[in-house]
């Protein structure tokens, strides 16, 4: 008898969602609260905050104090397990690309151990193509997407402030988190430099949220990215897939990745197949809808790896577009320190894990080389200390004069240098820009024809390259910085060069990969329609970043949240109808 | 359409009757990286395979003792004790060190190659290894790889092993409980943030930004 089966489940579920991370676990929310079964699949293991946080962990808990890992890409006590290369789950590229792609194998994904920066898409990255011709315009706007912003606002909770920005859409916030000392004196430079900087907006509860029993108030312990004890911040493990469960309506099956959506032969969705990974079986599960939510990356490659008569093209790609259009945000980098705060008085500045301030996009790109922008986001103060304290104190403590206010051979050793780890302690800040890339189609994932991972599902390709617009944005970026620094009397380095690309990351490390699956109105140049619902197959709809036409520069998650909620109503409403 | 139908289409229908098939006979297959099953795990925050990784480093042995003596030595020439707190040594950095050149194997090379190096230094002056060198020799030494601006062209290689040494016994230090309060760190407890003290602003004169 053989060892593996495929065994058929003949429960049918209402809906079947893919993946647990923001879009799949928003879905989730709405629909086991409407009284559908649904079955989420979960690649990766359960994660609870409340129960497998390192929050609050001192930095000798760690042999390595806090370091990162093969396991841990972001540090030993972060948030997210996986990173850019999981074991036998390898990704490849063509024609010189440079890719990383990072996969946060656990419930609620990368929402574990994000940075919590919760900033809506405004009208104008909704409808951008009239600035400059050349972005393509979502099939909807601002408007159709603001009642979704606020019952995510509210539901989840934001902070921040009602600033009247033209591009930035306000949110309904709570208090924001105060500005660091080191924060003020980046206020006071940017503003002389003529960078706008206001509170920061993050999903951090900074006061209690009214009628949620569930979740606590933030204690500003500055840990979000290890994810939160108390449900302080979001992660969609803790504010939308946990508290779903308790609906009874919704089963979450962990350790199991789906390897392709099953269609009949009319084209219409019937499940999904998957392999457990805690019995190394196989399972073919029935719904009847099918939700994607499995990043931008892994529901493009689910589609294309799902062949049918129906479908020669992979599933929802008559269009030929699954794939195409990916695009990351561009990302640069600076920092310093100032030597007005050596030996400055202690107290707690842990503050909340998210951005105190940051500096929004408001400058006119008739006066620049490269289209739209970038926000800035910055922070400094006096940080737990971790692995990595300390370094190159050679090249801070010859500039200073020491305590009895003579000159200071740089570098040395002893009761001198000691002291000096004590007078520079939190002197540092850094800044980094956050911004929009074009999205076109030459940038894509298609499927390597040869390489296949070690559950034998065909594994993604990527092609992908900077323009110029993306590497002079990031030379004003680079440019700015050195303005500001300068500016707030700070002591810092040269900028990134062209050698660099002016410190422009390279694509994929910014992790917010977007437009695999775009919506359209138009069949022929759109997977999906307005409602994030497949246009060839009206049983399956996308709920992550895929759906995304044109990323603005605005950090993704919350028009997940939105669009996903939006997703989910539609999906209620079209079934009261009858028409899925 | 009948009550049924509707009932079920607006999510009021109950799942059609079913259980999944068993597996014929139970067998562990799983795989090592993907085993998540911490039950019995001293620490629930731990992976099984990151207690697994950690654990067979811990029993890796890089440094030879020659080479630990050295580091010590180096460790509290770097950071001494004081009025405040101890030294590098009482915070065991000397084993944080090993650790870390076990965990980040890339230290390996720069840091066996800058501990030789320094021997032979120390033999073609004193006849002696660092660590049996008196302590005016020793300092004689370090003084000559422990200031990059002013050190002779030909103790680069020292300068940059040197570096690396500071870099290590920094953190090493500070990232333990005697380096913490040594520092004055406060934080990594539940609080409300409420900003800058007013005191602090005044100081920096920062009142109205």
């Amino acid at each position: 008898m053989n060892d593996i089966q495929i065994k058929k489940s003949s429960t049918t579920y209402d809906a079947v969602i893919v993946g647990s991370g923001a879009g799949g676990g928003m879905a989730g929310y709405v629909l086991a609260h409407a009284g559908l079964k649904v079955l989420m699949l979960e690649a990766g293991p359960f994660f609870d905050p409340a129960k497998d946080s390192s929050q609050l962990k001192w930095p000798w808990e760690s042999p390595r104090r806090g370091s990162s890992t093969n396991t841990r890409n972001f540090g030993d006590f972060d948030g997210a397990f996986g990173g850019w290369e999981l074991v036998g789950e390898p990704y490849t590229t063509k024609d010189k690309t440079e890719f990383y792609w990072f996969r946060s194998r656990m419930l609620g994904g990368r929402t574990n151990h994000w940075g919590r920066i919760s900033l809506r898409m405004g009208p104008n990255d909704f409808k951008g193509h009239h600035i400059d011709g050349l972005t393509d315009d979502w099939p909807i706007t601002y408007d159709d997407v603001k009642p979704f912003y606020d019952k995510v606002d509210r539901m989840i909770g934001i902070y921040g402030t009602v600033e009247n920005l033209p591009n930035e859409p306000d949110g309904i916030y709570l208090p924001p988190p105060k500005p660091r000392l080191n924060e003020l004196f980046i206020k006071k430079g940017a503003e002389k430099a003529g960078v706008t900087v206001i509170p920061g907006r993050g999903s951090v509860l900074t006061e209690a949220l009214p009628n949620n029993k569930d979740r606590g108030a933030c204690f500003f312990c500055g840990q979000c990215g290890r994810s939160c004890k108390v449900y302080g911040d979001f992660s969609s493990s803790s504010c939308l897939v946990i508290p779903a469960m308790k609906t009874g309506n919704l089963k979450v099956i962990a350790n199991a990745m789906v390897r392709e959506v099953l269609t009949d032969q009319s084209g219409k969705a019937t499940g999904v197949s998957y392999i457990n990974k805690d019995d190394m079986q196989e399972y073919q599960v029935k719904a009847g809808i099918v939700i994607l939510g499995a990043s931008a990356g892994e529901s493009a490659r689910l589609l294309l790896n799902s062949k049918s008569a129906a479908h020669p093209n992979g599933l929802a790609n008559s269009s030929n577009v699954v794939g195409k259009y990916l695009h990351d945000s561009t990302g640069s980098s600076a920092g310093g320190w100032l030597p007005q705060l050596m030996d400055r008085k202690r107290y707690n500045e842990d503050g909340v894990g998210s951005i105190h301030i940051y500096g929004p996009w408001t400058k006119d790109n008739k006066k620049l080389d490269f289209p739209r922008g970038y926000h800035i986001e910055f922070g400094g103060g006096m940080e737990m200390p971790g692995y990595g304290f300390g370094w190159g104190m050679e090249n801070m403590n010859g500039s200073v004069p020491g305590r009895d206010g003579k000159p200071k051979e740089a570098g040395g050793f002893g009761a001198s240098l000691k002291d000096d780890y004590r007078r520079f302690y939190g002197t540092g800040f850094g800044m980094a820009g956050r911004g929009m890339a074009i999205a076109r189609a030459d940038n894509y994932c298609e499927i390597d024809p040869e390489v296949v991972d070690k559950f034998g599902i065909p594994v993604l390709r990527f092609h992908y390259k900077w323009s110029d617009y993306e590497i002079k944005q990031a030379k004003h970026m680079q440019d700015t910085f050195q303005s500001i620094m300068h500016e707030m009397g700070a002591t810092y380095g040269p900028p990134e060069g062209p050698e660099t690309n002016y410190g422009l990351e390279a694509p994929g490390r910014i992790i917010h990969e977007v437009g695999t699956v775009r919506m359209g109105d138009d069949p022929k140049t759109s997977a999906l329609n307005k409602w994030c619902q497949a246009h060839d197959c009206k049983n399956l709809f996308v709920v992550d970043a895929s759906p995304f036409v044109q990323q603005g520069d605005k950090n993704a998650t919350w028009t997940i949240l939105a669009l996903s909620m939006r997703t989910a109503e539609y999906i209620l409403d079209q079934r009261k109808k009858l028409n899925v | 359409m009948n009550r049924r139908d509707s009932l079920k289409a607006i999510g009021l229908g109950t799942i059609t009757a079913a259980t999944l098939l068993e597996a014929c006979k139970p067998n562990n297959n799983k795989l090592a990286e993907d085993t998540t099953d911490k039950t019995g795990s001293a620490d629930p925050t731990r992976l099984p395979n990151e207690i697994e990784r950690d654990k067979k480093l811990n029993a890796e042995k890089f440094f030879n003792d020659h080479e630990m003596a050295t580091i010590t030595i180096l460790a509290d020439i770097i950071i001494p004790k004081d009025a405040r707190s101890g030294s590098a040594s009482d915070a065991k950095v000397p084993d944080f060190i090993e650790f870390i050149v076990k965990d980040k194997p890339y230290n390996q090379t720069p840091m066996r190659g800058g501990l030789r190096w320094l021997d032979l230094q120390c033999l073609n002056r004193y006849d002696k290894t660092f660590v049996d060198s008196t302590s005016v020799q020793q300092m004689e030494m370090v003084n000559e790889i422990a200031y990059p601006k002013k050190a002779k062209p030909e103790m680069q290689q020292g300068v940059s092993f040197f570096n690396r040494m500071r870099d290590l016994t920094a953190t090493g230090f500070f990232t333990t409980k005697m380096g913490l309060e040594d520092l004055g760190y406060v934080g990594n407890t539940p609080n409300k943030w409420q900003g800058v003290p007013a005191d602090v602003l005044k100081q920096y004169g920062m009142e109205g930004v």
